[in-house]
């Protein structure tokens, strides 16, 4: 595979899942040679991907550290914005992880092929993102060594949390759903490590691989259980990946601000989830197929349909976006009316219509075919729709604390250099991890895309049985 | 050199002919496999497993297993989850630590549906995960299996179907004309 040769001309499969002539052997060999092929044989994107991650990961643990030992005052946040980069991140990051659990679970469950080669990275994608997400909430209370208040136990102090308040469900709806997403993960990933096990030369890697992969050996007792825990497990996490953008967005929804207090709320922020999370995996496996020559694996009309539920959901935050517009109306109330007043012609109109821009009208494009089959122009429009997203969250979080109901306690917020600082360097750790990840674990679940072979044979089989059978009665 | 060889000594006498787990067909076909443990099962084997590199469809029933109650394992971790924390929060907001806010009621039952749908999930995931692991016995890290030649290949492209010597039926010489007959590629005798 190593050997020198011209690269041939990459023939793109548009119209299925799987490239021409594949078989089980060469779909293994080919996503499980990624994780075996020695370091420094690896695609030149890998180290130098991973020195970059490493730097925003050293930022983010020195900007961590500056944040334990000065306080949250280093951060731009004040009265009236008491909540700034910190709550804004957080949303962002775990909206990205929601689409993962949606092509892992929710496609599963509609028994979509297609999930089939791109669910494992989005798996790890939701891990990492949710992991990001859940810093952010813990540092932003100032004093996060005493984080461990937020969780109910028996203590000394006598003091137990508040069950009544989305504060306090989103302690349980974040660390519930970082579980089961790490549970399902490791699930999914054991045939695979046994796999690995199976093909690694070193002994040692061989041996990690076997005590990761637990001893697996394919029974058919096994796999019958395996099937369906798998299966509950989706339909699980279908219900649970709603329920926690669900709970993220009353965070905002249950208090009185113009501007959160709206029902449209969960449907809206789940949407805007599955909108960006889709569009950070189109971002990641763009080059990463690139490098590694997935192309067999990852067609064009995986891109094709990626494409089509970032439409359709953006179609849904869009018209989130009106609804929004029409309540202020509707209500007939002052403040939700000059809520939107602010949001379009006030100091931060330019972030509102940065967001209209990024989020509804460049995506656009998505409705035309070639806008679909286009990697460069799609990575482009993945893009946009990350920063738009992360635009929304700045509207819903900042417009709406800086100008309440008195004038008099009306603000500003100002990202200071530390609120960058932390919010790129949790790329670091973001990117740290994906790399880890790409080079030590299957990117693609192996046996998955084997059971597609076989699935795609026994179809072809069909068709030329098919085919001989009426040019027989001809 | 002796004392050396004294030590040794019950070592080497614990070395015992390793004894026959049982016999393996080597497939290289979903569909032939399944044919093939149709075949097993209706000849009278009852102490019968098959290892393939992805989950065949039907191969449980063709081998004649019963279904899993891992289900209702599921569905016992998801009531456990969803009635504790249903009582938790009720047992601290109501008795141990009630908060009087502008006179709410203090079974605020319905703020308490969000954590409860939570603490479902979580228990019926570790019900999910831990109970099949339970069931299948995992993790186990040596089983007789690995010992069939070819058998890293079980995770690729090959498929095998086991009779194992703890079978009524069994009979090393007639079970291997059985297997040969079955269409398989190699027959091999698997040793524990």
């Amino acid at each position: 595979m190593q050997s020198q040769r011209v690269k041939p001309a990459v023939v793109e499969t548009t119209e299925t899942f799987l490239g021409p002539k594949q078989t089980y052997d060469t779909v293994t060999g080919k996503i499980a040679d990624i994780v075996l092929t020695p370091i420094r044989k690896t695609p030149w994107g890998w180290p130098i991907g991973f020195v970059l991650a490493a730097l925003g990961l050293m930022l983010y643990l020195y900007s961590l550290a500056v944040l334990f030992t000065v306080g949250v005052g280093i951060w731009g946040i004040n009265v009236p914005v008491a909540w700034g980069f910190d709550i804004i991140n957080f949303v962002w990051w775990i909206g990205i992880g929601h689409a993962g659990t949606l092509i892992s679970a929710i496609l599963l469950l509609f028994r979509q092929d297609w999930r089939t080669s791109i669910n494992r990275a989005a798996e790890a994608m939701t891990i990492f993102a949710v992991a990001c997400a859940g810093i952010y909430p813990l540092i932003h209370t100032g004093r996060p060594w005493l984080d461990y208040w937020l969780l109910p136990y028996p203590g000394t102090l006598g003091m137990w949390p508040q069950f009544r308040s989305p504060l306090e469900w989103d302690v349980f709806a974040v660390s519930t759903y970082a579980t089961v997403s790490i549970l399902f993960w490791f699930v999914g990933l054991i045939p695979d490590i046994a796999t690995l096990r199976d093909r690694a030369q070193n002994i040692w890697v061989k041996r990690a691989y076997g005590l990761a992969s637990l001893g697996w050996r394919g029974s058919a007792k096994h796999w019958q259980r395996y099937e369906v825990a798998t299966l509950i497990l989706a339909g699980l996490s279908t219900p649970l990946v709603l329920s926690v953008h669900s709970i993220i967005s009353f965070d905002f929804s249950v208090s009185q601000l113009p501007g959160w207090h709206v029902t449209v709320f969960p449907p809206y922020f789940v949407a805007g989830a599955v909108y960006c999370g889709f569009a950070m995996v189109i971002l990641l496996l763009i080059p990463i197929r690139r490098w590694f020559g997935l192309h067999n694996l990852i067609t064009m009309k995986h891109f094709d349909l990626m494409g089509k539920v970032m439409l359709a959901s953006g179609l849904i935050v869009a018209y989130g976006y009106f609804c929004e517009i029409f309540f202020a109306w509707y209500s007939a109330s002052l403040f939700e009316y000059q809520l939107i007043l602010t949001r379009t012609i006030g100091p931060y109109a330019w972030s509102y219509w940065a967001l209209i821009i990024l989020n509804v009208a460049i995506p656009q494009l998505l409705w035309f075919k070639p806008v679909r089959y286009n990697l460069p122009l799609l990575f482009f429009i993945s893009l946009c729709i990350n920063v738009g997203m992360w635009f929304e969250r700045w509207v819903i979080v900042v417009l709406s604390l800086h100008r309440d109901f008195l004038p008099s306690s009306w603000g500003f917020y100002t990202p200071t250099f530390w609120d960058w600082a932390t919010y790129i360097g949790s790329f670091g750790l973001f990117f740290v991890l994906f790399f880890l990840f790409i080079r030590l674990l299957p990117m693609i679940a192996i046996f998955e895309v084997r059971d597609l072979v076989h699935k795609t044979h026994a179809e072809e089989a069909h068709a030329k049985i098919g085919a001989s059978g009426r040019a027989g009665e001809a | 050199m002796l004392r050396r060889n004294t030590q040794k000594a019950p070592k080497a006498a614990r070395v015992v002919q390793p004894t026959l787990y049982g016999l393996s067909a080597q497939f290289d076909d979903a569909d032939a496999i399944l044919a093939a443990a149709e075949k097993t099962r209706a000849a009278g084997y009852t102490q019968i497993d098959a290892y393939t590199p992805i989950p065949v469809h039907g191969l449980d029933e063709a081998l004649g297993f019963r279904r899993t109650r891992l289900p209702w394992l599921i569905l016992l971790g998801g009531l456990i989850g969803a009635a504790g924390i249903f009582g938790l929060a009720t047992w601290v907001n109501v008795f141990e630590y009630p908060i009087n806010i502008g006179g709410r009621p203090l079974f605020s039952w319905p703020a308490f549906i969000p954590i409860t749908f939570e603490g479902m999930v979580l228990l019926a995931a570790f019900a999910a995960v831990f109970g099949m692991l339970g069931l299948n016995g995992l993790p186990m890290p040596y089983h007789p299996m690995f010992n069939t030649p070819n058998f890293e290949r079980a995770t690729n492209d090959l498929f095998f179907l086991t009779i194992e010597a703890s079978d009524p039926q069994f009979e090393i010489g007639k079970t291997r004309q059985f297997l040969e007959s079955l269409g398989a590629q190699q027959v091999s005798s698997v040793e524990n």
